[in-house]
């Protein structure tokens, strides 16, 4: 588990965080997102217990970043935004290394190089010199290193950059798999659609400070307002006759697509179908209108740029 | 030995990567082989030269001192790998995934040490041996077994001394330009210090050479605990680019020596004498001290010099006369005492064990502290040689005046004490930049508030008060 209290980093006169409070349980993904130099690497950073806190604290995996930073190392795997690979060793010794420095037995080491080599796909390029690897490998390497010692906690910094889509997706599944076997993950990215589809909870962090945090639903009604439901139709038509029911207001028309924000869609859904063939609206189908954290992301910092103080306060 | 199995694994995958680096293997092995080569041809065409006089005595100090450079040149070289240790990794992004290690910062920093040191030691000796081995096949005398085990200590302790240095600059640096500019500090003082070194082994001095491998192992031992004192993790993250401001080192110092004061009167009351509490341990110290070599120096002058004089010739006494009037010290003397001008040497002689001071971690400053007062305790003993009380004339000659002095003196040089040991304390959370502004802020608070008003007193009454009573006393 990851929990932060007024996390606050400055150096010197410049707050690179600035009060972050959060909480990730075992079993959940967090994902950070947010602007180039907003903090996040700052952040983890302060969870690999790498930098010291200006004010504030935090727990990983039950142990205090500052009084306990060397137990809050051992927890934790860590990939770095960059893979820090050493060029003239093998992927095979680099991983190696690592398990030693993690204090693995030789038989682990070697099991477990050889099982992580495999899941990625690199065990060909084993014996070759990293230097050699492509960026997409050297990316796999990086993240084998992260879960050489099987930490409960990961910290992952753009863990699919520079991977082909294939690449991505098996790294993607590896990270799902991690979370259901109960390890707490936190992952930096601007790959909205990979947080989207990976995240428990959602965190936006904009100039040190946490904009919005919670779940991917909580932040859509938060942003963009209650769920909306969207009718499409075959051809253009007008909805002057159309009788809706009680709870349901229309909120767009273009022609040949209706909008609704419906209170209570279980109840009201098969009612509002019902008044749409009655005024003979040609519907071909009824669904919830798409609603995107890329949408979320976007309004919030747009939002965030406009009218900063009242937002971060 | 398990904590030493983290420092090993460090320093086992550097000297893999350097093995595996023909860009550093390849220069080394240049020098290691080439070099002695060149040595011998040198020390080949002096034999010859040197023998046309008939003269054999230089050939047989010129092999020990080859010894030496060649020992000396692989090192500057190599000291590349120590330099670009820790801020060539942060360079090229692999020092974060090691940061993220349980290792201990200790762990990591001797480890790079061990590495930056076995490399050029390996190949300084390998050197060493080739050139004996070419030397031994020609009509040169070798060095003996107790010279050639000096001068391998002595190349082992410049190695320590050379890398120790080189880390403590590649852990505060932020780029490797920066630190291989840097490097000049290091290179060059330890090449004035083999220059002393070559003028004891021409002098054919063994036991001073011995001496000098004890200070340069000291010195690097405090060189290591300062880098292992200042290194931080957060240190090697949290700063992107070298920024000298003027601007900050002005605000920092002045934050420091202000303190929480807000007048004059308050910054005696809050900051001097807080600075006079932190000073008690140095303070008896360096009163011990001064009482030892005090004592030391009036023992030996009345024991000592009259067995000298007694066997000293005429001639000898006359060279000492001829030597004394023309040394700058006594051309320098004015025969009439200002207190101005008393004040102002007595103001070099503080500003004199400050700078010897700061980059000697205070051993040399401590030295020419003691050196002040040893002087005192001769010029006793040789008043009291020539029949005068000591205890009398130091009443009378040094306690009017001593009474501020000595204090003074005391006080700054204990603080000039105090900034070595800061220095190789560990501070968390601060840069060894402003550790070091702090430590100096603090001497100037002493020297400022203390010492200068004391020295002050003291010059004026050296002036007009100690010669009258020192006359009456003497006649």
């Amino acid at each position: 588990m990851i929990e932060t209290y007024d996390l606050t980093k400055h150096f010197d006169e410049f707050q690179a965080v600035e009060g972050v409070t959060l909480r990730v349980e075992a079993g959940q993904i967090l994902a950070l997102l947010g602007q180039n130099g907003a903090g996040k690497t700052t952040t983890v950073r302060m969870l690999t217990a790498i930098l010291t806190p200006t004010r504030g604290w935090a727990r990983v995996n039950g142990f205090d970043v500052v009084e306990q930073a060397e137990k809050v190392r051992a927890s934790v795997g860590v990939l770095t935004e960059q893979h820090g690979l050493y060029p003239r060793m093998s992927g095979e010794e680099y991983l190696d290394f690592f398990g030693q420095v993690y204090r693995l037995s030789p038989a682990a080491r070697a099991e477990r190089s050889r099982y992580l080599l495999e899941y990625f796909g690199i065990a060909e390029a084993a014996k070759k010199r990293v230097g050699e690897y492509s960026k997409g490998m050297k990316q796999k390497l990086a993240l084998a290193r992260a879960l050489m010692h099987e930490p409960p906690v990961l910290l992952l910094d753009e863990p699919t950059s520079a991977m082909d889509p294939e690449s991505a997706r098996l790294v993607r599944d590896e990270i799902a798999n991690l979370r259901s076997s109960q390890r707490t993950i936190v992952i930096c990215t601007h790959n909205l659609a990979e947080a989207e589809a990976l995240a428990d909870i959602i965190a936006i962090i904009y100039r040190g400070r946490i904009l919005l945090s919670g779940t991917l639903e909580a932040l859509k009604e938060q942003i963009l307002g209650p769920v909306e439901y969207e009718a499409q139709l075959s051809r253009p038509w007008q909805p002057d006759g159309l009788q809706l029911p009680q709870g349901v207001e229309m909120t767009q028309y273009n022609g040949s697509r209706l909008r609704f924000r419906v209170k209570r869609p279980q109840e009201t859904n098969p009612e509002l179908l019902r008044q749409l063939a009655a005024a003979q609206a040609p519907v071909v189908t009824l669904q919830e209108a798409p609603r995107t954290l890329e949408q979320v992301y976007l309004k919030a910092m747009a939002e965030a740029q406009k009218a900063p103080a009242p937002l971060l306060q | 030995m398990d904590w030493l199995t983290p420092v090993w694994l460090i320093t086992k995958r550097e000297l893999r990567d350097q093995l595996r680096d023909w860009r550093i293997l390849f220069p080394l092995l240049v020098l290691t082989i080439l070099f002695p080569f060149l040595m011998n041809e040198v020390a080949y065409q002096a034999v010859e030269f040197v023998a046309k006089y008939g003269e054999t005595l230089l050939v047989d100090r010129l092999v020990p001192f080859s010894v030496l450079i060649i020992g000396f040149f692989p090192i500057t070289v190599s000291l590349v790998v120590a330099l670009e240790s820790f801020v060539g990794e942060k360079e090229r992004g692999t020092i974060e995934p090691l940061l993220t290690t349980p290792l201990k910062d200790w762990h990591m920093y001797l480890g790079k040490l061990l590495v930056g040191i076995l490399t050029p030691l390996l190949s300084s000796f390998l050197s060493i041996v080739f050139y004996l081995v070419l030397v031994s096949h020609q009509k040169i005398e070798m060095p003996d077994g107790w010279v050639l085990a000096q001068l391998l200590a002595l190349t082992a302790a410049h190695a320590v001394l050379m890398v120790s240095a080189a880390i403590v600059i590649s852990v505060q640096s932020t780029t490797v330009k920066a630190a291989n500019l840097l490097a000049s500090f290091i290179v060059i003082p330890v090449a004035i210090l083999m220059q002393g070194e070559s003028a004891l082994l021409f002098w054919g001095n063994n036991q001073i050479l011995w001496l000098a491998v004890v200070a340069v192992i000291l010195m690097a031992g405090l060189i290591i605990r300062l880098g292992l004192a200042h290194f931080q993790r957060e240190y090697m993250l949290g700063r992107e680019i070298d920024v000298l401001s003027l601007r900050w080192i002005g605000q920092t110092f002045w934050r420091y020596f202000k303190g929480q004061a807000h007048s004059l009167g308050e910054w005696y009351r809050l900051e001097i004498t807080k600075m006079l509490r932190q000073l008690w341990l140095p303070v008896s110290i360096l009163l011990m001290a001064a009482v030892l070599a005090f004592w030391l120096s009036f023992q030996w002058t009345v024991t000592v010099v009259p067995e000298q004089v007694e066997a000293a010739t005429p001639e000898n006494f006359q060279k000492i006369a001829e030597e004394v009037k023309g040394s700058p010290l006594t051309l320098g003397m004015s025969p009439n005492l200002s207190a101005p001008g008393i004040f102002a040497h007595n103001l070099q002689a503080i500003g004199v064990i400050l700078l010897a001071g700061l980059f000697s971690f205070s051993v040399l400053g401590v030295l020419f502290y003691l050196v002040n007062l040893s002087l005192i305790g001769m010029v006793l003993g040789f008043l009291q040689l020539m029949g005068y009380s000591a205890p009398l004339i130091s009443i009378a000659g040094l306690g009017p005046h001593g009474i501020f002095e000595l204090p003074a003196l005391i006080l700054a040089s204990a603080a000039m004490l105090r900034i070595g040991v800061v220095l190789v304390t560990p501070q968390s959370g601060r840069s060894l930049g402003e550790v070091w502004l702090e430590a100096l802020a603090d001497w100037a608070k002493i020297a400022v508030g203390v010492t200068l008003p004391l020295l002050a007193v003291a010059a004026i009454i050296e002036t007009y008060i100690t010669p009258n009573l020192l006359l009456s006393v003497l006649k």
